[in-house]
């Protein structure tokens, strides 16, 4: 046994991103369990403040900093570490790891790697070393070659054959990757990748071969286990990210499983891994060939969803491999009695399905394939196939009932759907089975395997079955219900309503059973309870506890415009429950998270957050009531269909959430109060809108409503504007009405977080939006304490919130909206739930909004809040990012629609330092040398002078398109002018981006959003594409130039959180009283 | 090979799981339509249904799988050859009967010929789908192995103890049969062995001679000796064990699998002793006494070897890190070993196929 460290760095993996999300959160966070558990000091660098990991019960110190090299090395320095955790960090944890150890800092400070070594991860990074050591090893990859030239990739493609699959090394989520069928496609993806990555692999495209993983262990001793191996139900060429995903396999024989088992064991004992890692595989449907596609050295998207699957703690196992320990010396976290060496047996099949947004984002490319673009996921379980498939699709929350009875996806063309993927392809697949297509016909376009079509052709057939049988009787029923119809699918189906389909299950005694995932399939006792629903079984098998219960509802699959934030909601609030002695309940459906790990909460169900779930947990676990306002919307949705259901909601009453959620009832509640709102109307008929837009003056803010999920808010400035989205919104009807706002220029945007009791207000604090109104929220630079906003306008927004909250009579946390003109304000919206800058608020001000919303929903009586929430010696800023890169196409501007992926936030000791610190976090790059400046119309143009003075005077470069440069000329700077992307003439914009020879790009677009293939969307496109930073807002514009001209890189201060907070004098946490009298509304 | 199967179907006749505690679980048939009785056994390996079904050492069972989705890759079509197609642990499904939580009809795998169903209809053999097999698995757990039945259509048909009858007579060959070429020559007592354990001694250039587990094996003189793996309770193998008992006097190379380990310990006085659910899967670790080495291995028995009555020059060589239970014995002298896990797999791990190199090393030296 390797002697302990005493001090360990843990690299987290920054923002949430598309292909680095919230697993990396559920990773960090275990393996700093695993380490404090051995007394170890732990020192966590994760900008991401929304993180679980990033509590202060967590790391003994957290650094709010970039993980790249220059910070993580400047806090070695001072933190003079003896180890270093690189592998629960994601691929940015990773590469800063490999960048460390290339320059030297490892070994200047005398730091161990803990874990995986260096030189493995290397092999395994490097695609051609890879490709040597498994060639050595025997094993197949494959046929491939790293061509770091345009030159070589067509010429090894022509050696192959075409199709040939082209993949970038060092990159994650398939980054840059895809299928080229000719040369001139070979050509453009080449390009690009050598643009992001110095290696380019090109290889055989194995069309149509099973996608297998297998999660291995390996501690330093040599004992090697595989924990899950996974299925892809889309084969290869679609990235396992953006796949279905069973585990286990299903459609391998033993020979199949157990080689592939033993090469993955082989592989990884050659390697040298210490931890965990996964391998990817190819299968040849049609014999027992394989290849192995690559090798993760670290814990991935596909081992948080294993550890899930499995119950396997794999983070915190890997933590402790990396210490020294053998697999048998770790004991089963389940069971107790076992040891962690083993492999999991699993009596259920988990089903993954992930989550995309992609029609939220203009002009983004729909088909999906080698690389990553959806943004979160869900797991489901169930004792069949077609139990777990269900509900995984109902969990997504894009509007499905489950495989059947679903409206909406797809296009016209069901061919092309099946053989050119779109993320609604499983939804053609029913389609086509539902119009009497054969599983052959559609296995020889989807190349799915048979086995899962036939499956999902027995759940068409039932559910034609259940369309024309006269009577749902109890056998057929319970035969839906085994087949995982819900009961609001059926529902529909039956145009009934679900309270009537829950009611004859009820009649007819037909309930799913509680099981318990126990890793070992019940050969050994479970000592946790860890649960989920099936409607196969004979007997539940956790029973209500004798102590009170507290039902805390999760966020579900992380999408755009909720993600881990929500999830450090509810764990903060289970903890603070638990603290109480209550019996937690927590209710989740993603893999990614820490919510559903089985030790946050007494009991996990890991299922649906549907009224059918929660109705069923209030059953069998008799809860008390239900917590809804942690997990986000999702949760919120449901707070009246379970209060009019009979289920109690604690906290806010549900009466009070449906009047801030119901537009008109919330409006009718402002004019009472005499607060303004931006003027609007819900208008059922287009030319009525067109009218009312008129009527206000343009321009006017469209909110067209969707059945489907991913909608299109949009900016109008003019009628033909106007037209073209009502017409995007397709109908505008009595159901689906358009709702039409004034919008407001150069107003700024306040964002209003508060905890209030019976009404008054006890905890709160706001942010300042760096952006004007009109950048959403969610993608907008936050600020705290707030920085530019008048005194009289703070009083203001705080009397008004007041207001609010009492007539609201709130009882728990809240949201408001607000938008600031001159000393005027006027509210936009608000939520009775925590938002998503409820951490932010939190960890800056040092005060857990959800501890004591917690304890105010319970009924515990807090005292308000005295020191002002602004009465800080330090500032932090959140900045949004953005995830464009992966979405091929998609508009970068930013607009009214969310369309960032994750957050980070940084402390300094002024504005400018926090600010150029998270714009690090989130890529940005400093020294810049030259920009690229496209600046909007004549306004914005002038309201930028200042700062192109203050660029100049850094001696900063610059470029612009004709206008711009014309402009910038006539106002005395030298700027050389590019062509538009458009006109073919040289010197062209795109070459200098693509040439690198712009460090950022300035692009202001000129109206709220384009809707066309411009100029300024092909340089902004540009931009990403080519890997250089891209500013679209001429506040951030500002902010930046101001930043550059006070701050040097240097000055930039590595100080922990603690350090900050714990400049403020005295504690002003709220003083807890004794009792507990839940609030909220008595069913 | 493809498959497109009709989607109309014969409903399939009722059926029943009855266990000797009175517990009844109710299914529908698939398989064989008949009715049968035998000891009921869980399993909860996650692929390998053919390989476990004709494992001998599954006689006088009915086997439960505890993974819920079955029959998925469906079934290999013939079964001839002297080393029979792969998947296949002897010449005919062994097991008395299968019960499943959710059987596919529509398989699907290029290698497959007919489904599960098919198979196990043309050997006669029952099953059961539909059955709540992690309840059937929690009563086993905590009331230990029992007889039940599987009925079909209401036919009843009285319990039946395989620990009753001597089961190795039943499964082992009939005659003594060869396999391979080389200068090496084992032979392998077939107290219902499997397949496998052939194959791995042939390819690794061994000359197999099988033998029944009758036959007087102590006049053969070969360069080594493997007992094999099969059904039931070591006591009834009498004979096997006293001639086994000449043996180990002996310098011949010994390698006991499973049963065969067993018999060792019986020959050497020590005892065995029937676990109260045995094990039974594809996943159970156990730990090398030697060096510490920890390995995940197959296996499938109900009896054990009580470590503590072993004699002087045999020390535990293997332990299960789940229960302790004794899991391998070795001899002094380091030419003897045994394992109650299956090197062999199929279905299952291979991470201990490298016993039969040191087994072949032993037999070289
Ligand atoms: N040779 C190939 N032929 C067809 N598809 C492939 C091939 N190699 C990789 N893929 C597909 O591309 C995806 C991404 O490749 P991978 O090497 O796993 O990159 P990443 O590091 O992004 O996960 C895989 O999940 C697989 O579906
Ligand atoms: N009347 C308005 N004038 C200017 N900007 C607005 C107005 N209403 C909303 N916005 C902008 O649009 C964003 C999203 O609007 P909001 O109603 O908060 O939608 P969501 O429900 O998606 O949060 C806000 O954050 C704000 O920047
Ligand atoms: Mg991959
Ligand atoms: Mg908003």
């Amino acid at each position: 046994m390797i002697e302990h460290p005493k001090k360990v760095v843990i690299l987290g993996s920054g923002a949430l991103k598309i292909g680095e999300a919230g697993e990396f959160d559920y990773s960090g966070a275990q393996a700093i369990k695993a380490l404090k558990q051995e007394g170890i000091e732990t020192i966590l660098i994760n900008p991401n403040i929304a993180t679980i990991q990033t509590s202060d019960h967590l790391a003994d110190r957290v650094y709010f900093l970039p993980v790249n090299p220059d910070f993580v090395e400047r806090v070695i320095e001072r933190e003079k570490p003896d180890g270093l955790l690189l592998s629960f960090g994601g691929q940015t944890a990773l590469n800063c790891g490999l960048a460390l150890e290339k320059r030297g800092v490892l070994a200047k400070h005398n730091v161990r790697v803990l874990g995986t070594p260096v030189e493995a991860i290397r092999d395994t990074e490097d695609r051609e070393l890879f490709v040597r050591r498994l060639d050595k090893l025997g094993v197949p990859s494959p046929r491939s070659r790293a061509c770091t030239t345009l030159e070589e990739a067509l010429a090894t493609a022509e050696e192959l054959g075409y199709p040939v699959m082209a993949r970038a090394a060092f990159a994650l989520g398939g980054l840059g990757s895809g299928v080229c069928r000719d040369k001139a496609q070979l050509t453009e993806r080449a390009h690009k990748a050598l643009a992001l990555s110095p290696q380019l692999l090109v290889e055989e495209y194995l069309e149509g071969w099973k996608e297998i993983e297998y999660e291995v262990v390996r501690d330093a001793a040599d004992n090697c286990i595989t924990v899950c191996n996974m299925e892809n139900l889309d084969p290869l060429g679609i990235h396992t990210g953006e796949s279905i995903v069973v585990a286990p396999s299903q459609t391998l024989t033993n020979r199949e499983y157990h080689m592939l088992r033993e090469v993955a064991i082989r592989v990884v004992r050659d390697l040298g891994i210490v931890g965990e890692c996964n391998i990817q595989y190819a299968l040849d449907p049609k014999s027992e060939r394989y290849r192995v596609i690559e090798v993760n050295a670290r814990l991935s998207r596909s081992s948080a969803l294993a550890s899930k699957a499995t119950g396997y703690p794999l983070a915190f196992v890997a933590a402790k491999l990396a210490l020294g320990y053998s697999l048998h010396e770790i004991p089963n976290a389940i069971t107790k009695v076992t040891t962690a060496f083993f492999e999991p047996a699993l009596d259920y099949i988990v089903v993954k399905v992930p989550r995309w947004d992609l029609r939220k984002f203009r002009h983004a490319v729909r088909r999906i394939g080698s690389s990553m673009k959806s943004v979160g996921e869900v797991m489901a379980i169930g004792r069949t196939f077609e139990e777990a498939m269900q509900k995984a699709l109902r969990m997504i929350e894009v509007g499905a009932m489950g495989l059947y009875a679903n409206s909406g996806f797809g296009s016209e063309d069901l061919a092309t759907d099946l053989a050119e993927p779109t993320e609604e392809r499983i939804f053609s697949v029913v389609e086509a089975l539902d119009q009497g297509w054969t599983v052959d016909r559609i296995h020889a376009l989807t190349h799915i395997d048979r086995w899962f079509l036939h499956k999902i052709a027995g759940v068409v057939r039932l559910g034609q079955r259940l369309r024309a049988a006269e009577e749902l009787d109890a056998p057929l029923l319970r035969e839906a219900k085994r087949m995982g119809f819900a009961d609001r699918q059926l529902a529909r189906m039956r145009s009934g309503d679900e309270d009537a389909i829950r009611a004859l299950r009820t009649a007819h005694g037909i309930h799913p059973v509680l099981r318990q995932i126990d890793t070992l399939a019940a050969e050994y006792p479970a000592r946790t309870n860890y649960l989920y629903f099936s409607y196969h079984g004979l007997e539940d098998e956790a029973a209500a506890s004798p102590q009170r219960s507290i039902l805390i509802l999760g966020s579900g699959a992380y999408r755009i415009g909720s993600s881990v934030e929500f999830d450090w909601c509810a764990v903060n609030a289970a903890m603070t429950l638990r603290k109480a002695g209550f019996n937690t309940v927590m209710l989740n459906c993603n893999p990614e998270t820490v919510s559903t790990d089985y030790d946050e909460s007494d009991m996990l169900v890991f299922d649906e957050l549907s009224l059918e779930t929660i109705a069923e947990i209030f059953r069998t676990l008799r809860v008390e009531g239900a917590i809804v306002s942690m997990g986000g919307q999702t949760p919120n949705n449901l707070a009246l269909k379970l209060h009019r259901a009979g289920f109690r909601i604690l906290g806010t009453a549900p009466e009070s959430i449906d009047r801030a959620e119901n537009r008109l009832r919330f409006s009718a509640l402002l004019d009472e109060l005499g607060v303004d709102q931006p003027e609007w109307a819900q208008l059922a008929d287009g030319a009525e809108a067109k009218l009312f837009a008129n009527k206000i003056g343009y321009p006017v803010l469209v909110r067209p409503s969707y059945v489907l999920s991913g909608s299109a808010m949009a900016v109008a400035s003019n009628d033909a504007e106007f037209e073209r989205f009502i017409g995007r919104a397709a109908a505008v009807s009595r159901e689906y009405p358009v709702v039409i706002s004034k919008f407001f220029d150069n107003a700024k945007e306040i964002e209003f977080d508060g905890v209030a009791q019976d009404g008054e207000i006890v905890e709160y604090a706001f942010c300042e939006h760096v952006e004007n109104a009109g950048v959403h929220s969610g993608d907008a630079t936050l600020v705290l304490p707030p920085q530019r906003i008048y005194l009289e306008t703070m009083r203001v927004v705080l009397e008004t919130a007041r207001k609010i909250a009492a007539a609201l009579r709130i009882n728990g946390p809240f949201n408001i909206q607000f938008l600031a003109r001159k000393n005027f304000i006027k509210v936009i919206e608000c939520n009775l739930r925590a938002s998503r800058s409820f951490p932010f608020v939190s960890k800056v001000a040092n005060r857990n909004f959800i501890d004591t919303a917690t304890r105010v929903i319970m009924g515990e009586r807090v005292a308000p809040a005295t020191r002002p929430f602004f009465d800080l010696p330090y500032v932090a800023v959140k900045a949004p990012h953005f995830s464009f890169l992966r979405l091929e196409g998609a508009d970068p501007a930013l607009g009214v629609e969310m369309t960032s992926t994750g957050e980070v936030a940084c402390f300094g000791d002024n504005f400018y330092e926090a600010f150029l610190k998270s714009l690090i976090a989130v890529g940005y790059r400093f020294p810049i040398k030259s920009i690229l400046i496209s600046s909007g119309d004549i306004a914005s143009k002038a309201e930028l002078l200042e700062s192109m003075k203050a660029f100049a005077d850094l001696g900063i470069q610059f470029y612009a398109t004709m206008g711009s440069a014309l402009f910038l000329i006539e106002n005395g700077f030298s700027a050389t002018a590019l062509h538009w992307p458009m006109e073919t003439k040289k010197p062209n914009t795109i070459d200098y981006i693509r040439e690198k020879k712009i460090d950022l790009v300035i692009n202001i677009p000129k109206n709220y959003q384009d809707d066309e293939l411009t100029n300024d969307y092909l340089i902004r496109r540009a931009a990403v594409d080519f890997g250089v930073p891209l500013l679209t807002n001429r506040q951030l514009v500002r902010r930046l130039a101001e930043a550059l001209t006070y701050i040097k890189p240097d000055q930039m201060q590595i100080r922990s959180w603690n350090e900050y907070t714990s400049r403020v004098a005295g504690d002003t946490a709220p003083a807890p009283s004794r009792g507990h009298r839940p609030a909220g509304a008595i069913s | 090979m493809s498959n497109t199967p009709a989607p109309k179907r014969a409903p399939r006749p009722p059926a029943e799981l009855v266990l000797a505690n009175g517990m009844r679980f109710s299914g529908e048939s698939f398989g064989a339509p008949a009715s049968r009785a035998g000891e009921i056994v869980f399993n909860t390996g996650m692929v390998g249904y053919p390989e476990a079904l004709t494992d001998p050492s599954y006689r006088g069972q009915i086997l439960a799988l505890t993974y819920p989705l079955q029959g998925n890759y469906g079934m290999q079509g013939g079964s001839e050859g002297a080393l029979r197609s792969v998947g296949m642990e002897s010449d005919r499904i062994q097991a008395s009967g299968l019960v499943v939580a959710d059987y596919a009809e529509d398989f699907s795998h290029w290698s497959a010929g007919r489904s599960l169903g098919e198979w196990l209809a043309s050997e006669g053999v029952p099953a059961i789908t539909g059955v709540d097999t992690r309840a059937l698995t929690r009563v086993i757990r905590q009331h230990g192995t029992m007889l039940g039945k599987i009925i079909v259509a209401g036919a009843d048909v009285p319990y039946y103890d395989p620990d009753a009858d001597n089961l190795v007579a039943q499964v082992s060959a009939g005659a003594p049969e060869e396999f391979g070429s080389g200068t090496w020559r084992i032979v392998v007592v077939d107290c219902g062995c499997k397949e496998n354990i052939v194959r791995n001694l042939a390819e690794r250039g061994l000359r197999v001679k099988r033998v029944p587990w009758d036959y007087d094996f102590t006049q053969e003189k070969p360069d080594g000796f493997v007992m094999s793996n099969g059904p039931g309770d070591p006591t009834m193998a009498r004979p096997t064990i006293e001639r086994l008992r000449e043996v180990l006097r002996g310098d011949t190379p010994v390698m006991g699998i499973c049963l065969g380990h067993q018999l060792m310990a019986l020959a050497l006085g020590a005892k065995t002793y029937k676990l109260k659910f045995g094990h039974r899967g594809q996943n159970q670790p156990v730990r090398r006494t030697t060096d510490g080495r920890c390995f995940i291995t197959s296996q499938n028995h109900s009896f054990a070897v009580d470590e503590k009555t072993l004699p002087q020059d045999w020390e535990p060589l293997f332990t299960n890190l789940n229960d302790g239970t004794n899991e391998g014995m070795r001899h002094a002298s380091g030419t003897k070993f045994s394992v109650q896990f299956h090197p062999e797999a199929a279905p299952g791990p291979v991470d201990t196929a490298t016993l039969f190199d040191e087994f072949l090393a032993k037999v070289q030296a």
